[in-house]
């Protein structure tokens, strides 16, 4: 710090910084692309291992047997769904009763804001099943919940009936030390929701629902099951939850363990890990799985049942099984196994998963990339906009600087105003806060004037705001306050920087994957911009490189990594699903994607838009 | 001498630290009062402890504290843990059960240690208690290994003053210990609906306690008058009818101190087979659970319902909370609401918490009525510990005690109110005056909750991280803030100094 209270190299350092500054952003701006990527190859990342102590080394036998009666149960459950054309509640009770456990059940109703087309549901009325097993001399303080989804049609039956398969099997063993719930949850999600906020007697979304009867204490961990096959390959796991939280990192150490210990291929985002890290071929299979997971956390919504447990601070995972071409087959007794195990291990924590990391990429099952590794791409990110705005600092106050060296004092340009920065902020945030309300609100009247449906007229009237939002703030700009000065586009330019600095710096300490994904497409244009530049190629980048379009690049990616390429016309549909998506999981979980989009990152991108047409 | 049948190592006790009556439960499990009905002798998870002193005893928390330090030698349990922080005086819930009337609840001293785990090493002393120990009598079933192969535990000792006889003239202690088992036919039984003596203790009974004037084993065939439910060998021609619980029970009785019922094989085990489905149990008529509300680690909520299943009666209860300092309640949230309206308690007593020195005490009476549940809630803010002040455990959570609802339920029928000597199991601790209702003490369930915990595992990044701000960040900083800041001229180069060095000596002008 000698170094700033010395007045000459402190004018050395700054002297070198503006110099320097286009160089150094560059550079940042290249070494956190090229260290993100490096985060794929395997020496540089980290083995995965078990840290909690109570879940180490496994001298448990798996005893699990009755897969073949699961498997009839399975058709059983099939057959009940079909007649009663959705849960067969009674059934579920009848069955789980008779199995001893504590049946209860909750019914509850949400009416979506607009109808969700992907699954084509508006009134959503359902009701969950649950039964709890209550362990001997425990006093109902802890619980572990396994959940299965009762879905339309017939997927899912299998891991029902494996879910009371276990139930019975579990039923009989003594050495419980945790309560169980068994739950079978109807309209996946919605379900989901109304249970957790039943039982922890919230109501974050509004939604309607009877209250629960039976409780049993604080949850420990969840583990949420999809199965529609008899036999399946592979079983995967999911972790992303809402708003890109995930769970303990042990939780999936748990089920690498067991995987491994049964001999049951798993996989993360689909990929089977490989073990040629060495090749070209092993490093992109590593760098598409830690993309994929980048993109899954980024767009905030929870990729399974699991992910509303998060909230609760409940550790959950989801397990899916695959049914694909490949020879080597896992039958379901196994899978019991493997749940048998894993719900063993945590039924003897002493203490909730804590151990472990709770922010975390995998490039593969067993290896991790720790928040350490991952947060220096983003800071390098985040420098460019710091050392950008230190360099509008440095001009703005260098009149003044030579002022006092009385060289010149003759025409000290009159410092802006408030006005001229407290406009454009006020116009852009307005236009935000319109981005946020109007398309759900202004569904009907969208919906009389123009043949679209109610998800249509959402998704439009959001685009159409959009758009506007760009011809609103440089119009107003010359109304107000006349011609714009070199001086005030700076003071300006300096507010937005620190603003996206900040916005970004606290989106990625909560969502990494999010916050380095805008950085990365809004830091170069924001950096760059003045209203100095050519204005029609500069505003095509600026579109170009804004939230919208980054969220339609995010779904080429996706369907890219996937390996399922989709046309441009495809393309634009899924972008439009995606959005109201988005919309819908705000309204129904409580994601805070869309809010941040429409209310900070677009208006902060609007200031900038802003100076580029600054005159 | 006087200790024959009486422990002297209770006996000291009492006369040393001057009690009036003491009551202690060991309990491992939950009563799961909607499958298994009322329970004869309730009991809250954990270990609890209440003592009523002679009002003679000046220093009540002294005594207080030295008792429970010796009762946990005694009983080989944590009961050295309770502390002022988790003792509370209850002023209506825990009246004195024996001889006298005094209710000055200055001399009350009640405590609950939730996280009391039970096991062998406390029944041990416990057995240790009677009088032929577990060589003879019911006794010798007591064997750890089957009896903590069970749902639920809970062993007790009640100590009080009664009357030695009718007519009152001396008086006694009388000692009871109780043992509440729960078996899981469904784990233990492989799908065979039967149970035996053996089967559930491996042992079967073979003469009574040489001390004991009455030895008797008593079965519940109330729903079963014909034998068409169940079976029981061997068949006995003893029968006994009371009124448990509001509701008239009949039970077979076999008495061991009878040649008789040892039969030909010189051992009795009880055997019970049954033919069907055993019928469904009666609801119980009042019933109470709780569980904290609300998620984060700031606030939350306690909620704790109770539910008066009496189609027709209402009733007042008494519920208790005792809540730890560690939760700051705020008490103004405080709602009581039946059938969705405003319940108002008829008393209140609320004592509020001082931190790290005594807990909550909620006292109300509250009317239930007929066939209706009633929903407590008050929120809580959770306390920041001090680092020292977590359990090795942090992440596993808080224990809150349970609350305790006592109330006189309406009876079925009438209960008889003479205290018959001969049916000690029966005859309920608090003698009712009305003969429609009949006490019961429920206990909800403990609450485990989640407190703000720093990251225990990695001191040495906070140590570093704080060092590191501390001498560089403020040192600096504070560095900058306080200097003055002052432009000096260069100093010449070294050429220019010594051509000015020659110039002084020349006596020329010096250079600029």
């Amino acid at each position: 710090m000698g170094l700033l209270s010395d007045p000459n190299r402190r004018k050395a350092l700054t002297g070198l910084l503006t110099r320097l500054n286009t160089p150094i952003c560059v550079v940042c701006f290249l070494a956190a692309v090229v260290w993100f990527m490096g985060l794929a190859f395997e020496p540089f990342t980290l083995r995965s291992y078990m840290s909690e102590n109570a879940m180490g080394s496994t001298m448990v036998e798996e005893r699990f047997s009755s897969g073949e009666r699961a498997l009839a149960l399975a058709k059983e459950f099939g057959a009940h769904k079909r007649k009663a054309g959705g849960m067969p509640v009674d059934w579920l009770v009848k069955a789980m009763r008779s199995r001893g456990l504590e049946v209860f059940t909750q019914s509850f109703s949400r009416k979506l804001p607009f109808p969700d087309e992907n699954k084509e549901r508006y009134m959503v009325r359902g009701t969950n099943v649950y039964g709890i097993l209550r362990a001997p001399r425990a006093p109902r303080t802890e619980a572990l919940v396994i959940t299965a989804p009762c879905s339309p049609g017939d997927s899912n039956n299998q891991a029902v009936a494996l879910l009371l398969a276990l139930a019975q099997y579990f039923r009989n063993q003594v050495y419980w030390a945790k309560d169980i719930i068994f739950l079978v949850n109807e309209h996946d999600l919605i379900g989901t929701q109304a249970w957790l906020e039943g039982y922890h007697h919230t109501n974050i979304t509004g939604m309607e629902y009877s209250p629960l009867q039976g409780r049993a204490g604080s949850i420990q961990a969840a583990l949420s099951l999809e199965l529609s096959s008899d036999v399946i390959t592979s079983l995967d796991l999911v972790l992303e939850g809402l708003n890109g939280q995930l769970p303990n990192l042990d939780l999936a150490n748990l089920f690498y363990a067991f995987c491994q210990k049964l001999g049951v291929l798993c996989t993360i985002q689909g990929k089977l890990q490989r073990n040629d890290w060495d090749t070209a071929e092993g490093y992109t299979h590593a760098a598409q799985t830690m993309m994929l997971m980048v993109l899954k956390q980024a767009c905030g919504r929870s990729w399974g049942d699991h992910g509303l447990f998060l909230r609760y601070h409940i550790e959950a995972a989801s397990i899916r099984g695959i049914n694909s071409f490949r020879h080597y087959k896992t039958d379901i007794t196994t899978i019991g196994r493997l749940l048998e195990g894993m719900v063993r291990k945590l039924n003897n924590l002493l203490e909730r998963l804590h151990q472990s990391y709770f922010f975390y990429l995998l490039p593969s099952l067993s290896r991790f990339v720790s928040i350490g590794y991952y947060m220096p791409a983003f800071g390098l990110l985040a420098v460019i906009l710091l050392l950008r705005a230190l360099d509008l600092w440095v001009h703005l106050g260098a009149p003044a600087l030579t002022a006092v060296d009385g060289v010149t004092e003759a025409e000290q340009p009159s410092s802006p105003g408030v006005l001229t920065v407290l406009t454009p902020l006020v116009i852009s945030h307005l236009t935000g806060v319109a981005l946020y309300l109007l398309p759900v609100h202004l569904q009907e009247m969208a919906v009389e004037h123009f043949p679209v449906s109610e998800t249509e007229a959402v998704v439009l009237t959001a685009i159409a705001i959009y758009t506007a939002g760009l011809a609103l703030p440089h119009n107003t700009q010359r109304l107000l306050s006349g011609e714009g000065t070199e001086q005030g586009w700076k003071v300006l330019k300096l507010t937005a920087l620190l603003y996206l600095a900040v916005l970004l710096g606290c989106t990625a300490l909560i969502n990494f994957s999010l916050g380095f994904i805008l950085a990365i497409t809004l830091v170069p244009i924001t950096a760059s911009i003045t209203p100095h530049m050519p204005k029609a190629l500069s505003a095509v980048v600026m579109v170009l490189l804004s939230p919208a379009f980054t969220i339609l690049y995010c779904v080429f990616i996706y369907q890219e990594l996937i390996e399922a390429p989709v046309s441009i016309g495809e393309g634009w549909m899924l972008f439009l699903s995606v959005i109201s998506q988005g919309i819908l999981d705000h309204a129904l979980y409580g994601s805070l994607v869309y809010p941040l989009l429409a209310l900070f990152i677009y208006p902060c991108w609007l200031m900038f838009w802003n100076i580029l047409f600054w005159n | 001498s006087h200790y024959r049948l009486f422990p002297k190592s209770l006996g000291q006790v009492l006369s040393k630290f001057s009690v009036r009556e003491l009551h202690i439960s060991f309990t491992q499990g939950f009563w799961r009062t909607m499958q298994w009905g009322q329970p004869f002798i309730p009991s809250p998870p954990g270990a609890e402890l209440w003592v009523w002193f002679h009002d003679t005893v000046s220093d009540v928390d002294g005594n207080w504290k030295e008792l429970t330090n010796v009762l946990s030698g005694i009983f080989c349990a944590s009961l050295n843990f309770i502390d002022l922080t988790n003792t509370v005086q209850p002023s209506a819930s825990f009246k004195p059960l024996g001889l006298g009337n005094a209710t000055d609840h200055r001399f009350l001293r009640y405590a609950t240690l939730p996280r009391e785990i039970v096991c062998t090493e406390n029944l041990t002393p416990w057995k240790k208690l009677l009088p032929c120990g577990s060589k003879a009598g019911l006794a010798v079933l007591l064997k750890s290994e089957k009896l903590f192969h069970s749902s639920f535990h809970s062993q007790a000792v009640h100590i009080r003053p009664v009357c030695q006889d009718e007519r009152c003239t001396s008086k006694a202690w009388e000692l009871r210990q109780t043992l509440n088992v729960v078996f899981d036919l469904y784990t233990s039984g492989q799908g065979k609906k039967e149970w035996s003596l053996f089967k559930m203790f491996s042992r079967t009974l073979t003469e009574a306690c040489p001390l004991a004037s009455s030895s008797k084993v008593y079965v519940d065939i109330t729903d079963n008058p014909e034998g068409e439910l169940f079976e029981l060998s061997p068949a006995t021609p003893l029968l006994s009818q009371a009124v448990v619980l509001g509701d008239r029970r009949t039970y077979s009785v076999f008495d061991l101190s009878r040649a008789e019922t040892f039969g030909q094989l010189r051992s009795l085990n009880l055997l019970l087979r049954w033919k069907g489905d055993s019928g469904d149990m009666l609801r119980p008529l009042l019933h109470a659970e709780r569980y904290v509300a609300g998620f984060g680690l700031q606030t939350g909520e306690i909620h704790t319902v109770i539910y008066n299943n009496h189609p027709y009666r209402a009733f007042p209860v008494l519920l208790m909370d005792s809540v730890p300092w560690y939760l700051q309640l705020y008490i103004h949230t405080l709602t009581v609401t039946s059938k969705s309206r405003d319940n108002k308690p008829s008393y209140i007593q609320y004592q509020p918490a001082k931190d790290r020195h005594r807990p909550h005490l909620l006292e109300m009476l509250i009317q239930l009525p007929p066939h209706s549940m009633t929903e407590v809630t008050v929120q809580f803010e959770r306390a920041l510990l001090k680092w020292t002040e977590y359990t090795p455990d942090p992440n596993h959570g808080f224990y809150v005690g349970s609350s305790v609802v006592s109330a006189l339920v309406p009876s079925m029928v009438a209960m008889s109110t003479n205290f018959t000597q001969d049916q000690p199991l029966f005859s309920s601790f608090v003698p009712v005056k009305e003969e429609s209702s009949y006490f019961v003490r429920v206990y909800t369930e403990p609450l485990l909750v989640n407190l703000p915990t720093p990251d225990f595992s990695m001191p040495y990044n906070v140590i570093c991280l704080t060092c590191t701000v501390v001498a560089v960040g403020y040192g600096s900083f504070y560095n900058l803030l306080t200097r003055t800041f002052q432009v000096d001229e260069p100093s010449p180069p070294l050429s220019k100094r010594l051509a000015n060095l020659i110039r002084r000596m020349r006596g020329v002008p010096l250079l600029a």
